[in-house]
């Protein structure tokens, strides 16, 4: 990991009670207002925007928000929804409504089982956060075969990168079909070295989530290892 | 309490206590933040002869349900001392105390963290005392805040926490063992430094009332340096990646 003095400032690490600024700019996620000042509310880095300020969390359980891609699991039947589990606090039914199939009352299992992969969206969260999911958009599916893995959902949008440039690079270099969930889980499938190498990939994003140039860093190890095994 | 063993001095005539240390010092203090792998955040403090480690989960789904709230998260913390932490052998389990302890550092950590953003769910905090020394209660808030913190839950500040007491007529601050069994009274305070809010006061013992005042004064300006060593603690934890960190163009809008 390079260290360079010279760009110590702009990554600032605060912790919850950290004054970040008097004024009056917005107080942006990670961070709350008092008495015209800015706090950190969540131990981050700071991140200060034209017109607002907010903090970058480095750690923190998944909350759903509408319009989440999510890779979920099913762990409970019921006769016209399954419960999915989309590794938040909160659990999330999936209705009959919301599936691309016509499910008759009391069906449902003939369609999903517990323990099956499925990529959904998540399409309403109340205030008391009761959650809705839908799997009637293009593109969400059960998702069959393939492996699952777990990462930090605070390192989701460094394992998509800038306008998915990560991700895109993951998917072209390892020829696996990949799917990222805001929610922390990735779903991979391929040939098995491939995904044995997309999943160190991913765990090396995960550990070094803050180093900078880390797409080059990640290409870099993947030309290296499959030239290996090629 | 009991009686002043005659030949104890709790304090010498230099004004020094049984440690060595003056009225207003501190015990050495240690905080390490992230030091359990499986746990959403945790942290180990080391205080004098005091050994404490915290962990949280959560915010996660509320077990049993009725306890849930629709508007809030519950903060649900277990202090437990070790079988070995003490000098004859603590009887495992729950006890008076360990009830009493655990419903006062929910409490004070209820005060500082964003509750109202996570509705029906339970942040979980344990605290294990592996070894004691007297002050456990303050180690384990000081520990617990840390562990909240690195597990990211939202909290308006940190809660540092020391207690003051009074031995052999003297107000002194962070009571050892022997103080504390022998002394005439102990005041643990835990105290949110941004906003001099107090979130926790006991007292055991008694005192005049400039004596509380003076011990109370003294346990807060402890506290404010208890905060620094927290703060520090977790910031080191992210130090080696700190000078590079996440690009701020990947942060999901209107989160």
């Amino acid at each position: 990991m390079q260290t360079s003095d010279s760009k110590e400032s702009p990554r600032e690490i605060v912790v919850p009670g950290d004054l970040l600024a008097i004024s009056s700019k917005n107080a942006g996620p990670g961070t709350y207002s008092e008495g015209g000042k800015i706090f950190a509310s969540q131990l981050g880095i700071k991140h200060v925007r034209p017109d607002s300020i907010s903090v970058v969390p480095l750690a923190g359980q998944y909350i759903p928000y509408r319009g989440d891609l999510v890779v979920g699991k099913i762990v409970d039947i019921g006769a016209s929804n399954w419960l999915v589990d989309i590794n938040s606090p909160y659990p999330a039914p999936l209705h009959v409504n919301e599936v691309p199939w016509r499910v008759e009352f009391g069906e449902t299992g003939r369609f999903m089982s517990i323990g099956d992969i499925v990529l959904i969206k998540v399409v309403g969260v109340d205030e008391r956060k009761r959650i809705q999911v839908s799997m009637q958009e293009h593109g969400l599916r059960k998702l069959s075969g393939g492996m699952v893995i777990e990462v930090s959902p605070s390192k989701v949008p460094r394992v998509i990168g800038k306008n998915g440039s990560m991700i895109q690079m993951l998917k072209n270099e390892t020829g696996c079909r990949i799917y990222v969930g805001q929610n922390g889980r990735i779903w991979v499938d391929g040939e098995l070295d491939n995904i044995v190498l997309a999943v160190k990939a991913i765990r090396m994003i995960e550990d070094e989530a803050h180093s900078l140039g880390l797409t080059e860093k990640v290409k870099q190890f993947l030309e290296q290892n499959s030239r290996r095994g090629a | 309490m009991g009686g002043t063993p005659t030949d104890l001095k709790l304090i010498d005539e230099n004004g020094r206590r049984i440690d060595g240390r003056l009225p207003e010092e501190m015990r050495p203090l240690k905080i390490e933040a992230g030091v359990l792998k499986r746990a959403d955040g945790s942290a180990y403090v080391e205080w004098g002869n005091n050994k404490v480690m915290a962990a949280v989960y959560g915010p996660r789904e509320c077990h049993p349900r009725h306890l849930q709230n629709p508007e809030r998260a519950l903060v649900q913390c277990h202090y437990n001392m070790a079988s070995f932490s003490v000098d004859d052998r603590k009887r495992p389990g729950p006890d008076r105390r360990s009830h009493e302890i655990s419903k006062i550092i929910s409490e004070a950590l209820t005060n500082v963290v964003f509750t109202e953003y996570f509705p029906r769910t339970s942040i979980d905090v344990y605290i294990e005392v592996l070894q004691a020394n007297a002050g456990t209660r303050c180690a384990g808030l000081t520990a617990a805040s840390v562990a909240l913190a690195d597990a990211g839950v939202p909290m308006r500040d940190l809660v540092a926490s020391c207690a003051a007491g009074k031995v052999a007529d003297t107000v002194v601050v962070d009571l050892n063992k022997e103080e504390d069994n022998f002394g005439n009274a102990d005041i643990p305070v835990g105290y949110v430094p941004r906003t001099g809010e107090i979130v926790l006061l006991q007292m055991d013992g008694d005192l005049s009332q400039e004596q509380f005042e003076k011990g109370l004064g003294m346990a807060v300006e402890a506290c404010k340096k208890v905060s620094v060593l927290q703060r520090d603690a977790l910031k080191r934890r992210y130090a080696a990646k700190a000078d590079e960190g996440a690009e701020p163009t990947e942060i999901r809008e209107g989160a």
